[in-house]
Parts: C-alpha cells; structure tokens; sequence
C-alpha cells in the first residue's frame, strides 16, 4: 500500500493518454455490463408464474391447439396436484395492435387457488369482481399505462375470439378492481395481465366452447414435479390431446429460446470490443512503461528488487483497469432502468455484472504482463544508458 | 501548397511502420466497431428481405377482419366460396378461382442449434397452390399427395430444424406425417414452412374453415376493385391485403429493434475506438514533433501538417472500416439463423451483408477517422516550433 502514491503518480505522468485510454476501457465495460445483463435477462426469464411448485400442461404438438376444460377434472384427481386452473389464449389488444393486452379468461375460484397468496388485492374489490359478470381485475402496471380507473368500461379487440352475439371482435368488461404482483421479480412480466370470467367468456364466444390453450397446475411437493408432470401426461397418452407437462419455468425458457442464440451474439459483440480493447490498453501501457525505462532503472538501481519492478507495472495496469470497470459498471447499472423499458417483462439482475469484476482483472493481468516483464527483464546498465 | 500537401503525407506515410503498434489500435479499434455494426445490421437486412421477398403484387390474402395474422384467423367455407366468385380473381382454363383456401397451424420441431421446441408453420394448402404460387419449386423428393398425410418441408425450415429430411415423420395429434419432399420458394418466408393438403391437416386438427385465402389477381391494379367487392359485401367481415403489405408488416416490429440495437451498441463502441483513435494520434503527433518542427522551420504551412495528420487517421480508420466490413461478410453473409417473427411462428433468414451495409460501415469508419484524427492534427498545426526544436 506504500507505494500507491508511486504508482498512482505514474499511472497520471502523461495525463491525456490515461484518460483517454481510461475512457475506452469505461465504454468497453459500460458496453460489458449492460449486455451481460441482456444476456443475464434472456438466460434466466421470469415465467410470469410464480414458484416452482407450477406447471405447465399444453397440447403436446402446439400451444395454439386446444385442450378442452373438462380435463381439468381428470388433471385435478392426479395425486400430487394441488389445484388446477385452465387458461384460454385472447390474443388482446387495446385500442391499437402495439396496446397489446396480456388478457386472459380466468376461473376465479381455481385461478386463485393455483395462485395462492401471490397478488395484491382488497378484499371489497375481489368480492366486487366475484359479483360482476362482465368484471375484470386488472395489473396495477397496466392500468398506470393507459390511465384505466376502477369503475372505467374497457373494450379489448381479440385478434381470435369473436363474440356469439353479434359476430364481434371487440369485447368490453368493467375494471371491478386492480391488483399487485407480490413477487418483485415476476412484476415485469406480469405487468400487462388483465384477468376476466371464463364463464363470460366461453359463454360469449362463438366457437370453439370449453376450448382452452394450457392448465396451471400448482403441486403441493415441488420436488416430485417431474413425477407428477409425467402422471398427467400419461392420462392423455394416445388420445386425440396428448399432452406436454413441465415446470413453468422451463416452459419460459424454452421459449425464449425460440428468438434465437441471443447470448452467442452479445458474446461475439463483446469479444469483438474486449479484442479491440486488448490492443488498445496494452499498446497504451507498451509506450508508458517504454518512455520510463531510464526511471526504471533508476528504481533498481535504488535496490528495487525484479518482482517489485514486475509488481509496481501490474498494479499499474491493475488500478487503470479497476478505476475504468468500475466507472463503466457503475454506468451501465446506471442504465438498467433504460433497458428495462425497452425490454418488457424481462427481468434483469445486477447479479450479472459480477463477471465484471472478473473480466477487468483478466484484462488488466493481460495487458500488464509484456510490459511489466519486460520492466522486470531490465538491465539496469543498459538501461541507464537507454539502450532500448 | 498541393506540393507541400503531397510531400507532408508521404513523409508522415513513410514513417508510418515506425508506429505500427499505435497505429494498429486505430485501425482494430475500428474494424471491431464496423464488423459488429456491419453483422448486427444484416441480421435486420436479412430478416427485412426475406419477409419483403414474399408475396407479389397481383397475390392478394384475405383474413378475416381484425385477425392480424393467420394464425388468429377463421374463414368458413362459405366465405371463400363467396371470396371465389369475387371480381378481379384470376381464372384457369376450366374458369376456376385461382385461389387456394389454406389453413395455418405451428407444430413443435426442434431447433437444430439448441434443441428445444421450437413453433413451425404447417400450411395446409389448397389444390390450386402450383398456379397461386408458381414460385415454389420442389427441390428433392416430391410433391404431397392429396388426402393422405404428407407434407414437404421448405429448404429453410429442412436447414434450421431437426427431423425434417425426406421420410422423417413429424408427428401431429396421434398421426404420423411423412415428409416426402423439400422445397424452394425464391428465398421468401414459405421456406421457413411445411406445407401439406389443407383438407388433411383440417380433418387432422379438427377444424372444418380455413385460416385465410390466397388468390392471385388478373392483374396488379384489380386489387381495389376486388378489395371493394368483399369489404362491401354485406355476407363477409374480412381484411383484403396485398401479400407483400402483409408480410411487411410482420417484419416491422423486429427489423427496428435489430437496427436500434445494432446502431446504440455500435455508437457505443464507436465512442470507444474514438479515444483510442485520439490516443494513437496524439501519440503519433508526439513522436513526429521534430520532424513537424523542421517542416515548419523550413517554410512548410500549417494546413499541409494539419491535413497530413488528419488523411493519416483518415486512411488507417479506412483500411479498419475495410477490414471491419470484410470481417463480417466473410464470416456472416449468407448464414442462416431462424427467429419467432410476427406470426408466432418461426421464420428462417440468411445474415445478408449488402453492398449499402458495408458502404454505411466504411463511412462509420470514416467519421471515426475524422474525429479521432482532428484535434491531434490541430495540436500538430499549432506546434511551437521553436520549443519543439529544442525539445529534441
């Protein structure tokens, strides 16, 4: 530690080159952060389901063809499974199709026992929404969005489900009440959900009755998942709706894999700035320690041992390195709220700016050792005379 | 001056293998910024062309109204027997439609690269599809048989996901289909598709309408005249689009988050390679200060100098942004990626590096030149000379 006032001295001795070095290296980190925290995001999606005691029960062809609601009986006798709710696709929207509306036709008593104790709800209001046919329960995000009050009458264009009555798309429901999601880190990806009666709904709906497009299960042991996944699955074996059960989060991830091998591009982006990178701050730290050779001999001269000297030039480029990441770490932490709005329903986590850390550490070994050996390689007779 | 000009330059040029390393930051910084720039873009350019290459003008698709894609769409067979009759369909030899009712579903194929399911279009197409689309070609195999389970896989869809080689079988509900042929279709989104007898896969998925109904036009400019006949038609509730307004509407959404994307992170690092473009200048500017000097000393102006240290950044941020672009074509152009497009189904693009992308890299790598170059050349220009002489 005596010597960080050397090495700090040092580090500053053309002042220019340090800062402009400093602020590429900030930008490869503010650059490292934010897409470490992309990729942290997509790697670890929040499935809008709470707990690991859900699955998922789908058509096991396709999401988008139907299983039918009467099954719910059959799934709810399967030992292990707590409660059982069926959910129908609406394909929503408000107003305009970029308004989309995560709209979904609930079965309020089982809906609410699958999702125990996750939401935020007055009782007066859940009691008003039971009592209201044509009532909705809407996420306090997504009425904060389009300025919904309770008491409002929304209509909600469904891009599938036309209504028996008139031939209709468009279907209105009062906003009874509004609800919070618990679970801080299911909020992002709940915040367009907006949960109407089944009943209304299948009652309402020109076709396709008592069709819906997945159950949710809640299982009272989340460790036999799998067992219990494979005991639903095995009641529709072979007939016309065979089945595909899995936890909801596998269920997320895999389709967020569907978009493609996102982390394999932010990762060839960031090994094409950390390239760049290498060269920049290792041609910077070249020159410094190339312009000081005389002092360094001096050092030795003085009775600084070769490790020392090696020493004194990775510290060096270990403060450069750790002053830059944190500063472009800090930043991009900065920035995390700008990729939020861009990102919907994604959950991002600070946890994926560790690797930081690592990454400035590596980085700096990197670029610090050919100067720093060749500094601790010095002959100080030589390099007194500065024969380079 | 242009005497001077020339000569400042070869002289800075000369010099140059002396400064390789500084040198070399400039020009990798750079070709890092374009290669990122460059195949990020492409991605966008790739998944915009194969969307804006489907469809022709005289096709035109009919949904019913509000649908916004196929999948969400529902035609009885009533609407599209009254949808064949409507005026401006073009007409065969036995005066009928040439229209084909199709019926859209997504099955569940792994995706080669990471293995999970993955949503795949199943079209099932009526028996007019070779004239509504005389594009699509069978490339190996076969055609599909009516009424039997068979269905050809796009050449796309056979590249990007597992199972899909002639005589696989794609299983649906509780049958087993055989994929009896591969397809092309001028590179357009049916490649990323499997196509197969719409009466099969509706009796198949039990549902007895179809999805939408592709017709072509006797010509381009009947479209209004056929649009206006079924919107008006008190019978139907049905969208009329022209084929290419449709797909292009589908690509919008993800092409514009590619290019915001791709730009942000590109101007991101373009500041980078900016201070490490300065820094090297700077540098340059440094070791150069006596041999500046004595240009001076000895008449020459302080443009020529000015202008040497700037067309020195100019042509190594060139060579970088050349590099750059080359990079990314070499390893990007023409790869095949598949992502969920706007229909909820897959969609099989190629990266395309067009000659507009690697021309817009090379002008990035210019501008980065430029600005990285201008404020060492100013302090070049600004030199005292008389303390620089000394200073040596």
């Amino acid at each position: 530690m005596k010597y960080f006032p050397l090495i700090w001295a040092t580090l500053w001795r053309k002042k220019t080159r340090t800062i402009f070095t400093l602020l590429s290296v900030v930008i490869a980190f503010l650059l490292f952060g934010v897409l470490e925290t992309i990729d942290y995001a997509f790697a670890n999606p929040s499935s809008g389901i709470t707990g690991a005691d859900k699955l998922i029960t789908t058509n096991k062809y396709s999401i988008t063809l139907p299983l039918h609601f009467a099954d719910a009986q059959q799934i709810r006798s399967v030992p292990g499974v707590a409660e059982v709710t069926w959910i129908t696709w609406f394909g929503g929207y408000y107003q305009e199709s970029k308004n989309f509306v995560f709209a979904l036709p609930v079965d309020t008593d089982t809906y609410f026992n699958v999702h125990k104790n996750e939401f935020v709800v007055s009782d007066g209001q859940m009691q008003a929404y039971r009592n209201t046919r044509t009532g909705a329960l809407v996420n306090v995000a997504l009425m904060k969005k389009f300025g919904w009050k309770v008491g409002d009458k929304v209509p909600l264009h469904s891009t599938i489900w036309t209504q028996k009555k008139d031939g209709s798309l468009d279907w209105t429901f009062d906003i009874i009440g509004s609800y919070d999601v618990k679970d801080p880190t299911q909020a992002g990806a709940q915040a367009s959900n907006f949960l109407f009666h089944y009943e209304l709904f299948d009652e309402g709906r020109s076709y396709g009755k008592g069709q819906v497009h997945w159950f949710e299960e809640r299982v009272g042991d989340p460790s036999q998942a799998s067992a219990i996944s494979n005991r639903i699955d095995a009641l529709f074996a072979n007939s016309p709706n065979e089945t595909k059960t899995q936890p909801a989060d596998d269920f997320t991830m895999a389709f967020v894999k569907q978009f493609g091998d996102i982390g394999f591009v932010l990762r060839a982006i960031l090994g094409a700035v950390f390239f760049a990178l290498l060269f920049l701050t290792g041609n910077t730290m070249m020159q410094s320690v190339r312009e000081r050779i005389p002092e360094l001999a001096v050092l030795k001269t003085l009775g600084f041992g070769d490790g020392k000297v090696l020493g004194l030039v990775l510290a060096e480029s270990l403060l450069l390195c750790a002053i830059a990441a944190a500063i472009g770490l800090a930043l991009s932490f900065a920035a995390l709220p700008i990729i939020k709005m861009g990102l919907q329903g994604v959950q991002l986590s600070p946890k994926a700016l560790i690797p930081g850390i690592g990454a400035a550490v590596l980085l700096a070994l990197i670029v610090g050792m050919p100067p720093a050996l060749r500094a601790m390689r010095l002959n100080i007779v030589d390099a007194l005379a500065d024969k380079r | 001056m242009f005497k001077q000009l020339f000569a400042v330059i070869g002289m800075s040029l000369q010099t140059l293998p002396q400064r390789l390393g500084a040198s070399s930051v400039i020009v990798i910084g750079i070709a890092g910024v374009v290669a990122v720039l460059v195949s990020v873009l492409a991605m966008g350019a790739g998944f915009r062309h194969t969307l804006a290459d489907t469809g022709r003008p005289d096709r035109v698709i009919i949904l019913r109204g509000g649908s916004d894609v196929e999948l969400n769409s529902n035609l009885t067979r009533t609407d599209v027997s009254i949808i064949s009759n409507a005026p401006g369909l073009a007409k065969d030899s036995n005066g009928k439609a040439v229209l084909s009712s199709e019926l859209v579903t997504v099955v569940n194929v792994p995706k080669r690269d990471t293995g999970t399911d993955a949503n795949v279009t199943l079209r099932g197409v009526g028996l007019k599809l070779t004239e509504v689309r005389p594009e699509l070609e069978v490339v190996s195999g076969r055609m599909f048989h009516p009424a039997v389970r068979e269905l050809i896989a796009g050449v796309g869809a056979a590249r990007q996901f597992r199972g899909l080689g002639i005589g696989s079988r794609v299983h649906l509900r509780n049958a087993d289909w055989t994929v009896v042929g591969t397809f092309t279709s001028n590179g357009d989104v049916h490649e990323s598709e499997l196509l197969a007898d719409v009466d099969t896969v509706g009796s198949s998925i039990e549902r007895s309408g179809y999805s939408s109904a592709v017709g072509l036009l006797t010509s381009p400019a009947e479209f209004s005249r056929f649009k206006d006949a079924l919107t008006t038609d008190p019978q139907l509730k049905v969208d009329v689009q022209r084929e290419p307004d449709y797909y292009a509407a589908q690509s919008k959404q993800l092409t514009q988050i590619i290019n915001v994307v791709g730009t942000t992170v590109a101007i991101i690092m373009a500041i980078g390679a900016m201070f490490g473009a300065l820094n090297s200048m700077y540098s340059a500017v440094a070791a150069r200060g006596l041999e500046i000097a004595t240009l001076r000393a000895i008449g020459f102006g302080a443009l020529p100098v000015l202008l040497s240290v700037m067309i020195e950044a100019l042509l190594l941020a060139l060579i970088g942004g050349i590099i750059g672009a080359s990079l990314a074509w070499l390893f990007f152009n023409g790869h095949s990626v598949s992502t969920l497009g706007g229909a909820f189904a897959q969609v099989v693009f190629e990266l395309t590096v067009t000659p507009t992308l690697i021309a817009t890299g090379v002008v990035w790598a210019c501008v980065i030149g430029l600005l990285g170059g201008l404020f060492p050349a100013l302090r070049a220009a600004r030199l005292p000379v008389a303390e620089a002489l000394r200073a040596a």
